[in-house]
C-alpha cells in the first residue's frame, strides 16, 4: 500500500498541476479523445445501427463485423494508423473511431431490436409513418441499451486512449511514458491511478444518466426484480369445495 | 511481405508466447466464476454487491492495471504473472455475471424435476443445471476469449513480451509490415480459440444441435402457416 500512497503523493505534486504539460491539461486531451472518437463513432453506427434494427436486414453483417472489430488489437490499429498517416492527434483518434463503432453499432440495433414487435405493430395500426415509428416508439424504448452502447464506447476509448502517446498524441499516456523511460514507478501508477479514476467516473455519469433515460411510462408498470418472483408455481386446488350444495 | 518471410520464425515465436499467455487467463476465469457466479444467481444481496464489483474491476483499464498489479501483489514489474492475473480479473468481471445468467437461464421446472427425483444440491448442480446453462455460458467464454487474445498484445508496453513487441519494433524501426503481420496473428489466434471452443462445446453438448434443428423446423412450419395465412 506504500506504492500507492507514493502514487497519489505523485498526483498530489502541485509541480503538476501547471505548465506545459500539466495534469489538467493531459486529463483534457484524454477526453478530448473519448468524447471526440465516441462523438464520431456515433455519428456513423447510430443511424446504421437504427436502420439495421428497424428493417431487421444486414443483421447478420452487422454482427460479425461488430465480433471482428473486437478481436483487432488496439495497440497494433493505433500503431498502423501512426505509420500510415503520420504522427499527431488524428492517427489515434481514428484508431479509437474504429474502436468505439462495434459497441456503438450493437447497442443502436439490439436496442431497436429490444422493443416489443407487438408495440410496433400497434404504432403503425394508429397510422403513424416509418419514421415516426422510428423515432416516437423504437428510439424511446430502445434508448437505455443505446446509450449502453455509447458507454461501452466511451468506457473501451477512456482506456484505450492512454495509448496515444505512441503517436505522439499526447494524452495521459505520457506519463506513463516518461514513468516507463525514468524508471519511475512513482509516476507510472500515478499516472495508472488517474486513467482508472477517469474511467470509474465516466461509467458512473453514464450508469446514472442510462437509468434517468428510461421513458416513465416503461418503468411504471414493471416489475423491478424480474427473478424475485416464486420460481415455485402455485398448488393448483381448482375451484374451491363449497359444501351443502 | 518480405520481412514477414524473413521473420516468419521470430512472428512463430512470439504468436507460441501469445497463446501461452492468454490460455491460462480463459480458464482460470471460467473455473473462478462458477462458484461466484452461482452465490450471485442464488442470494439477491450477493448478486447485487458481486456484479457491482465485477462491474468496477472491468472499468479498470489494462495498462493502469498491469502496471498497479506488482504493487498490489508483490511481483516484479517485468513479471508476466502480472498480465496473467490482470487478464484474469478481467475474465471473472465479465464471466460471473454470465455464469449468473447462465443459472438463471436454466428452466426452473426442470430444476424442481431434478429435486424431486432425488438429486442433492451438489449433485443436481453439476449434472442438471450445470450442462444446461452450458451454452450460455459457452457464449460467454467465447467473448473472453476474443477480448483476452486481443489485451494480451498491452503487456509488451510495460515489457512483457507477447505479439505487442511487433507493434512497438514496427513502429521504432517504421516497419508496417511488422506491425500487420502482429495484428493478423492476432486476429488468427483469436479465430483458432473461438472455433476449438465452438468445437469443444459442439462435444461437450450435442443436445444444442438437436434443439437447432428442431427450432428451425418449428420456424419453418411456423412461415408456412403464415403464408399459408396471408
Amino acid at each position: 500500500m506504500n506504492f500507492i500512497q507514493q502514487g497519489f503523493a505523485w498526483i498530489f505534486d502541485p509541480v503538476r498541476w501547471s505548465g506545459p504539460g500539466d495534469i489538467p491539461s493531459r486529463i483534457l486531451e484524454q477526453l478530448g479523445y473519448t468524447f471526440g472518437a465516441v462523438a464520431i463513432a456515433a455519428a456513423i453506427a447510430i443511424p446504421l445501427g437504427l436502420l439495421i434494427g428497424h428493417t431487421g436486414k444486414g443483421r447478420d453483417v452487422a454482427v460479425a463485423l461488430s465480433g471482428g472489430l473486437r478481436a483487432l488489437p488496439s495497440l497494433g490499429l493505433l500503431i498502423i494508423f501512426a505509420l500510415a498517416i503520420g504522427i499527431g492527434f488524428k492517427a489515434p483518434l481514428l484508431a479509437f473511431v474504429i474502436l468505439a463503432i462495434p459497441p456503438v453499432l450493437s447497442g443502436a440495433y439490439a436496442g431497436v431490436e429490444a422493443v416489443d414487435k407487438r408495440t410496433v405493430d400497434a404504432a403503425r395500426a394508429m397510422g403513424m409513418t416509418e419514421w415516426q415509428v422510428l423515432t416516437k416508439v423504437e428510439v424511446p424504448l430502445g434508448a437505455p441499451l443505446i446509450v449502453a452502447g455509447i458507454r461501452s464506447g466511451i468506457l473501451q476509448v477512456v482506456a484505450t486512449a492512454t495509448l496515444a502517446y505512441f503517436a505522439s498524441g499526447g494524452a495521459l499516456g505520457v506519463f506513463i511514458n516518461d514513468g516507463l523511460v525514468t524508471r519511475d514507478y512513482n509516476e507510472l501508477l500515478g499516472a495508472s491511478i488517474l486513467v482508472t479514476a477517469l474511467a470509474l467516473v465516466l461509467e458512473g455519469i453514464f450508469a446514472l444518466l442510462q437509468r434517468l433515460i428510461v421513458p416513465r411510462g416503461v418503468t411504471a408498470g414493471q416489475i423491478a426484480e424480474v427473478r424475485s418472483r416464486p420460481t415455485r408455481s402455485r398448488p393448483t386446488v381448482g375451484s374451491p369445495i363449497q359444501e351443502g350444495k | 511481405m518480405n520481412w514477414v518471410v524473413n521473420n516468419f520464425d521470430l512472428i512463430w515465436q512470439l504468436t507460441l508466447i501469445q497463446v501461452t499467455l492468454a490460455i491460462p487467463p480463459i480458464i482460470l476465469g471460467f473455473i473462478i466464476s462458477l462458484p461466484l457466479g452461482w452465490v450471485a444467481n442464488r442470494f439477491k444481496l450477493t448478486r447485487g454487491v458481486l456484479l457491482t464489483v465485477s462491474g468496477l474491476l472491468y472499468t479498470i483499464p489494462s495498462l493502469p492495471l498491469f502496471i498497479a498489479l506488482p504493487a498490489i501483489i508483490g511481483t516484479g514489474i517485468l513479471d508476466p504473472i502480472n498480465v496473467v492475473v490482470g487478464l484474469t480479473i478481467y475474465a471473472v468481471a465479465l464471466m460471473v455475471r454470465q455464469t449468473a445468467d447462465a443459472l438463471a437461464s436454466v428452466d426452473p421446472g426442470t430444476r424442481q424435476a431434478a429435486t424431486a427425483m432425488g438429486f442433492s444440491g451438489w449433485s443436481r448442480f453439476w449434472r442438471v443445471e450445470f450442462p444446461l446453462s452450458g451454452p450460455v455460458l459457452l457464449a460467454g467464454i467465447r467473448v473472453v476469449s476474443v477480448s483476452t487474445v486481443s489485451l494480451v498484445s498491452i503487456g509488451s508496453v510495460i515489457g512483457v513480451t507477447s505479439l505487442g513487441y511487433l507493434f512497438l519494433n514496427g513502429l521504432q524501426r517504421d516497419i508496417p509490415g511488422e506491425v500487420i503481420s502482429g495484428i493478423v496473428a492476432t486476429l488468427v489466434i483469436a479465430i483458432v480459440f473461438d472455433l476449438v471452443l465452438v468445437f469443444i462445446g459442439r462435444l461437450l453438448m450435442p443436445w444444442t444441435r438437436a434443439d437447432r434443428a428442431r427450432v428451425s423446423k418449428r420456424r419453418v412450419r411456423e412461415a408456412q402457416a403464415e403464408a399459408v395465412l396471408s
